[in-house]
């Protein structure tokens, strides 16, 4: 035969020496950086503008058809502590013992490239039209891997449903395919969130960084972290006390797309190797197919 | 040599010991505790939250369990790629062992998913498959692996279906058996590309996870950790199996053999260890691994078990008495099993709000699948030729 044992074994080694590779040279595979596509939106969150009045939350949960979370109001008002099943948006307080404090708004970010859609099975999480990362529950088994790799910890899970689905910010998707503003934008009082073109908004971000020098720290984040979001944010307060962690420039998917990506190109490699090892069972095939062990008579 | 081997052939009259009692018993809690899992919803089943949508089902059942199952696949490199035939008697147990953690890593999976009603649309739904998602990968090449497993299987059923006293059974035993040989290189190899790719794809999985994951585990290498630490395990798994299964049934263990596998362990795990402790020097954390904090004491924990193996396994002296081979092979299972709770479970850091026990149903649903799975086991090799190697009343005559 041809093909021996040792060429299978190669390409094994093979395999391990491109991950090797593939670790020596981190970040080459991001060389080109993360590109808003033309017809991308955003929001702009400014948390100097915002009073804390939450009708962002409850026009949220309207437009999204959402029941109401009373948290530990007794249901008295929607007090969520977080996140959850139930709700897509909410408004959270910051207040630093010294009395310094600022609003910080949470909600999907819609990473340019996300890591919940490149782990999403059959793409129930996607990046669709004008960049939005939407949800389609008819594709979704609830494996809830989105969750375990989100940066920011926002795809949320109705743990108490029977049918339980992921929830999490789509912009109002529908919404803004009949012409409206999402929910929260259209009733914020201060327009301390806005809704618009992505390049316009982040253009509006640095030209009031520019224009009120010591209002805010001067960043506009989302603007390069894990690649870019379409959620940017402004603040006078740290954005990692505000639970907006600094993150570098690479997109969470880097890593994997160096090793995965790498090594199963077009498929090529997995199927030589399956050829391979075809060709080193053919061989042995007597010892495969359990009808004796006469093959022990070639080993040394 | 060859000769010394009988066989393979079913072990009659062991199944309702009392140890297989209690195990029907906890596999059976087990299984209600599930149908009660789909009657009140994973919130209440389960400790998971958003912060930990994972948990034990997934870093045990899963990503342990089908480690733990990695017998088939190493030995069938040892055997195929390596070329040692010897070893091929240990090959269909290894198998069994490999069918039953595989089958149980897949249904286990089911019981963890939301909405497994449309896990079907996995495999089917091929105009969908997100071609960038490891879960997929992993998810598929679990499943077409069970699937392999239990063809590389069939020939012990249809060799027992053969000397069916139906002759319908029989005569279809008779009329596939071939057709089966001539598909079993085919599948064989599979057998050998679906592990290689998944148990790597496993570890991939929580590079995506990287922003939150602790740097003492945070590399780009945990495919090739993943992928040498299982096969390492399928060795542990073999011998500990061997060794249990000689107890159990009174059978004389293949010392020789056993003490082979033993020597293929060494390699391996030093492959291991070498890849793990000069990627923590090139990533410069060997210092946070010496830093004794929660997450520092429990890397150094893998690596005294990994260690404290290798030590075991040192000599060819130690490697052939049973007793100190199972015990080497028992501190690398466990090493193995940390390594993977670890990444899960420990270096997995959704932020300080959030915490995660598995809860009193979780852990028994898992101890039940278990007892299902060692049940399952000593029924099969009851019934069919699973087992090399002679009975004791054979010997000691």
């Amino acid at each position: 035969m041809g093909i021996s044992r040792r060429d299978a074994l190669k390409v094994m080694v093979g395999a391990g020496g491109a991950t090797l590779a593939a670790a020596a040279t981190p970040g080459q595979a991001n060389a080109a950086a993360v590109v808003a596509r033309p017809d991308a939106v955003a929001m702009l969150y400014d948390a100097t503008r915002c009073i804390g009045c939450k009708a962002c939350m409850v026009a949220c949960s309207k437009a999204n058809h959402l029941e109401p979370d009373p948290g530990w109001s007794q249901g008295l008002y929607q007090a969520p502590a977080d996140l959850n099943g139930k709700t897509k948006n909410i408004i959270k307080l910051y207040q630093e013992p010294g009395g310094a404090y600022s609003f910080v708004k949470r909600q999907c970010m819609h990473c340019l490239d996300p890591a919940c859609t490149s782990a999403c099975m059959l793409g129930a999480l996607k990046k669709g039209d004008r960049g939005v990362v939407s949800y389609n529950p008819d594709l979704c088994i609830g494996c809830r891997y989105c969750t375990m790799v989100c940066p920011f910890n926002v795809p949320r899970f109705e743990w108490d449903s029977l049918a339980p689905k992921i929830v999490k910010c789509e912009f109002c998707k529908e919404r803004l395919a009949e012409g409206k503003l999402p929910g929260c934008c259209e009733v914020c009082p201060t327009g301390a969130v806005i809704f618009g073109k992505y390049t316009d908004l982040l253009a509006e971000a640095h030209w009031r960084l520019d224009a009120h020098p010591g209002r805010y720290v001067p960043k506009v984040y989302g603007e390069s972290e894990v690649g870019g979001t379409q959620v940017l944010y402004l603040a006078h307060v740290d954005f990692a006390k505000l639970g907006l962690p600094a993150y570098g420039p690479d997109p969470v998917p880097t890593a994997v797309r160096e090793v995965f990506q790498e090594i199963y190109q077009g498929l090529v490699p997995p199927i030589a190797l399956y050829a391979l090892l075809a060709a080193v069972m053919m061989r042995s095939r007597r010892l495969v197919t359990g009808e004796g062990p006469e093959q022990e008579a070639e080993e040394p | 040599m060859t000769t010394a081997h009988a066989q393979p052939e079913a072990i009659r009259g062991v199944v309702f010991t009392r140890s297989v009692r209690l195990l029907s018993a906890l596999a059976v809690i087990g299984g209600v505790l599930i149908v009660w899992r789909f009657l009140v919803g994973l919130g209440r089943a389960t400790a998971l939250t958003d912060g930990y949508p994972w948990g034990l089902w997934i870093a045990f059942d899963v990503v342990t369990g089908t480690a733990l199952g990695c017998g088939g696949y190493a030995v069938a490199l040892l055997v195929f790629v390596l070329n040692r035939g010897r070893y091929h008697p240990v090959l269909r147990p290894a198998l069994v062992t490999s069918a039953f953690g595989y089958s149980i890593a897949a249904f286990s999976v089911m019981i963890d998913v939301g909405r497994p009603w449309l896990a079907w649309k996995i495999p089917v739904f091929f105009w969908h498959w997100n071609l960038r998602s490891v879960l997929l990968e992993v998810a598929l090449c679990i499943m077409a692996y069970a699937l392999v497993l239990w063809i590389e299987l069939a020939p012990a059923f249809l060799e027992r279906a053969q000397t069916s006293s139906v002759s319908v059974i029989r005569r279809l035993a008779e009329a596939w058996l071939p057709v089966l040989r001539k598909a079993l290189p085919w599948v064989a190899a599979l057998g050998l590309l679906l592990p290689t790719m998944h148990q790597s794809g496993l570890g991939t999985l929580l590079l995506l996870s990287g922003p939150r994951l602790h740097p003492l585990w945070n590399t780009i290498m945990l495919p090739l950790l993943f992928l040498t630490s299982c096969i390492a395990m399928g060795f542990g798994m073999v011998v500990i199996e061997s060794a249990l299964s000689a107890r159990v049934l009174g059978r004389r263990p293949e010392i020789a053999m056993l003490a082979g596998l033993g020597g293929a362990m060494r390699p391996v795990v030093l492959v291991y260890l070498s890849i793990r402790i000069v990627d923590l020097i090139v990533r410069d954390q060997i210092n946070d691994l010496f830093a004794l904090d929660w997450f520092s004491v429990m890397s150094l924990i893998e690596f005294g078990l990994l260690f404290g193996a290798l030590a075991l396994l040192r000599e060819e002296r130690q490697r052939r008495d049973l007793g100190n081979l199972f015990r080497a092979s028992m501190l690398l299972l466990l090493g193995g099993a940390l390594y993977r709770f670890d990444v899960f479970l420990l270096a997995f850091q959704p932020g300080a709000n959030w915490a995660y026990f598995p809860n009193v149903a979780e852990i028994l649903i898992t101890v039940g699948l278990v007892a299902a799975e060692i049940v399952g086991y000593v029924i099969l090799i009851n019934l069919f030729p699973i087992l090399a190697g002679r009975p004791r009343s054979a010997v000691a005559r």
